[in-house]
């Protein structure tokens, strides 16, 4: 199929789709099933303007005309710009089956390095998400039910500063610690435990430790939010009639808790795997993390289209991952998301 | 000592250990930005010295980036603000049937990986400007300032949303019959209600921005912001001068904080204030009458 009608067609589709739920609103206000002011009643001309002008810019301009544009390029070839819209700018599946075969001339029946990556992003990320809940429960749970008022503005104030702190030089903070010439090294050294120096970012224990640490308070304010609702009295009652303090947090905490887990675990589920600072300070050349790949196919293969499949990939994992934790939880969107 | 005794013994060394593996790469890295080794290093610590930061600002790229960070945040605001308010203002006002897809639409940027998002911005801006005629919009800066305004739009809706959520509509319907015009009751109602949700969505979109590497690193083309040049200097290898840096941001991230602490104290004592002096009036016409 010819690509060039793909642009004009993925262009009109937001506007066919914002076009077609006015005209069923028009339609129902006719036969009465909707009542009360209209739009433009009820904010006035001006603000109604600014309301759809703004709304509409930022949805379809900077949110879903830009994904749609990507997923339409990663199925188009890549052409230099004097053969665009010529015979050989079709849709085609290519640069999905370089991602599962690689290229055509390798020999390789499965393209395993590109694969391999893929699937170690995913369960790395699964269990830096259940480590960092984990770490991040016990203390959400003592700032929303223990602390006393003081105790929780200085605890909250303490997490705020290293919040605010780029990726980029928590990522370095880890180099700083873990190189050959680091902190670990010189003291195992130093205590005559080792005679030369662990090459701990070449074996990627840096590049986990990073992963695990970057994201850790993103998992704490969620959590937090949720259990401080949690009435007091509950947690009392059910001490009360002799429920042992793990069946407190399992029977009555976590399910309480719910939305804000799911919510902190899709988090950083998606910052992890979607991480690209940390494996480009802390990973060594052999290090296998998907993000760094998909910004090669741009940087370094130049390959734009096969790079948007890549990302079209990733994108679709995530999907994948908030569905799951919203089957997994019964869970509804506005719920992880609040 | 008794289990209740055990329990808040081990409370305490758990909070003891969070923080320190919160902070302790932190403070690690800030005590290299003063040691004199060329190598950011603790051990040996070889002398004190502030050479390192006197490095840093002298790094041309370093201020460039800087100054071009600044701009992309402030643009940042002045984008993701409104979008963000018309974003919440539309959510409690649009056609039930439509409200499932569009709570979708504007909450997905949120969920998504921060290097998509940037992807995405750079292939829709380089097709749709190219088509259109208008090149000069497919400007680094102005790429990077749309594209993470996509996301932070949608942080700031979530802020105006849970603001507007305990608004009171009689306000609204008072000043109506009242005779304003619904224009006015915007301006001079629902606008004083948000302030304070927009002053803290405005500060945390700056901040988002500032802090930004995934989306800004694909959206930014060839110019260059202070994380972009940063993530280029890390890479090239390790200079106490990148310490110095994280240094100058924690001291900023600190004062910042603690002035805004304060300032919240100040303003919780003065309601305090006003509300007694107010229970006070309200107590002796009681008594007078």
């Amino acid at each position: 199929m010819q690509a060039a009608l793909g642009h004009p067609f993925v262009i009109a589709l937001p506007f066919a789709v914002g076009l077609l739920f006015w005209l069923i609103a028009i339609r129902e206000r006719q036969i009465g099933r909707i009542q009360g002011l209209s739009f433009f009643q009820r904010n006035g001309t001006a603000v109604g303007l600014f309301l759809i002008v703004a709304v509409a810019f930022w949805a379809v301009f900077m949110i879903v005309l830009p994904q749609l544009f990507m997923v339409e390029m990663s199925f188009r070839p890549k052409l230099p710009p004097s053969a665009m819209g010529g015979p050989r700018d079709v849709y085609t599946l290519q640069n999905y089956h370089y991602f599962l075969f690689g290229s055509a001339t390798s020999s390789a029946e499965w393209n395993v390095v590109h694969i391999r990556a893929f699937w170690l992003t995913i369960i790395a990320s699964i269990l830096v998400t259940l480590g960092n809940f984990l770490l991040c429960y016990p203390l959400a749970f003592y700032m929303a039910q223990v602390a006393t008022a003081a105790r929780l503005r200085f605890l909250l104030l303490l997490l705020i500063t290293p919040y605010w702190v780029n990726e980029i030089l928590r990522a370095f903070a880890f180099r700083v610690i873990f190189s050959t010439g680091g902190l670990i090294n010189k003291l195992l050294m130093g205590a005559g435990l080792l005679s030369e120096p662990i090459d701990f970012l070449g074996l990627d224990v840096g590049m986990y430790a990073g992963l695990s640490y970057a994201y850790l308070l993103l998992m704490v304010f969620p959590l937090y939010n949720a259990i401080e609702n949690l009435p007091k009295a509950q947690i009392e009652a059910a001490r009360d009639l002799g429920a042992p303090w793990w069946h407190i947090h399992a029977f009555i905490v976590m399910p309480f808790a719910k939305p804000g887990i799911a919510s902190g675990c899709t988090l950083v589920f998606m910052l992890t795997s979607g991480a690209l600072a940390a494996p480009l300070v802390l990973g060594g050349p052999r290090s296998l993390w998907f993000t760094p790949i998909v910004y090669d196919r741009f940087y370094q293969a130049f390959n734009w289209p096969q790079g948007s499949a890549y990302a079209f990939i990733l994108l679709l994992t995530c999907i994948a991952f908030v569905l799951a934790v919203m089957r997994i939880g019964k869970l509804s969107l506005g719920e992880i998301t609040r | 000592m008794n289990a209740r005794q055990v329990m808040r013994v081990m409370v305490g060394f758990y909070l003891v250990l969070f923080f320190a593996y919160l902070f302790g790469p932190l403070i690690i890295m800030g005590i290299t930005a003063f040691n004199t080794a060329p190598y950011p290093t603790v051990i040996p610590f070889e002398d004190f010295t502030l050479q390192w930061f006197d490095i840093l600002f002298r790094d041309k790229d370093m201020m460039i980036g800087l100054q071009n960070s600044l701009k992309i945040g402030v643009l940042v605001v002045l984008i993701s603000v409104p979008c963000g308010l018309a974003g919440a203002i539309v959510m409690q006002q649009v056609y039930a049937r439509a409200r499932s897809l569009y709570y979708l639409v504007v909450v997905s940027p949120v969920l998504t990986p921060g290097v998509i998002i940037g992807i995405s911005t750079i292939i829709f801006w380089k097709d749709f400007t190219g088509a259109t005629g208008i090149g000069f919009l497919y400007d680094g800066l102005i790429l990077a300032a749309l594209g993470q305004s996509s996301f932070i739009s949608a942080y700031c809706m979530l802020i105006f949303l849970s603001r507007l959520q305990r608004f009171d509509h009689a306000l609204e319907e008072a000043a109506l019959d009242l005779g304003a015009s619904n224009a006015q009751v915007f301006r001079h109602i629902l606008i004083p209600y948000l302030r304070p949700a927009v002053l803290s969505a405005a500060v945390m979109a700056f901040l988002s921005s500032f802090e930004n590497y995934n989306t800004t690193t694909f959206a930014i083309l060839s110019d260059k912001t202070l994380t972009t040049v940063l993530a280029g200097r890390v890479r090239q290898g390790s200079t106490p001068a990148i310490s110095a840096l994280a240094v100058t941001i924690i001291a900023i991230t600190v004062a910042g904080t603690i002035v805004y602490e304060l300032v919240k104290r100040r303003e919780d004592a003065r309601k305090a204030a006003q509300r007694r002096t107010a229970q006070d009036a309200e107590r002796r016409e009681l008594a007078a009458a």
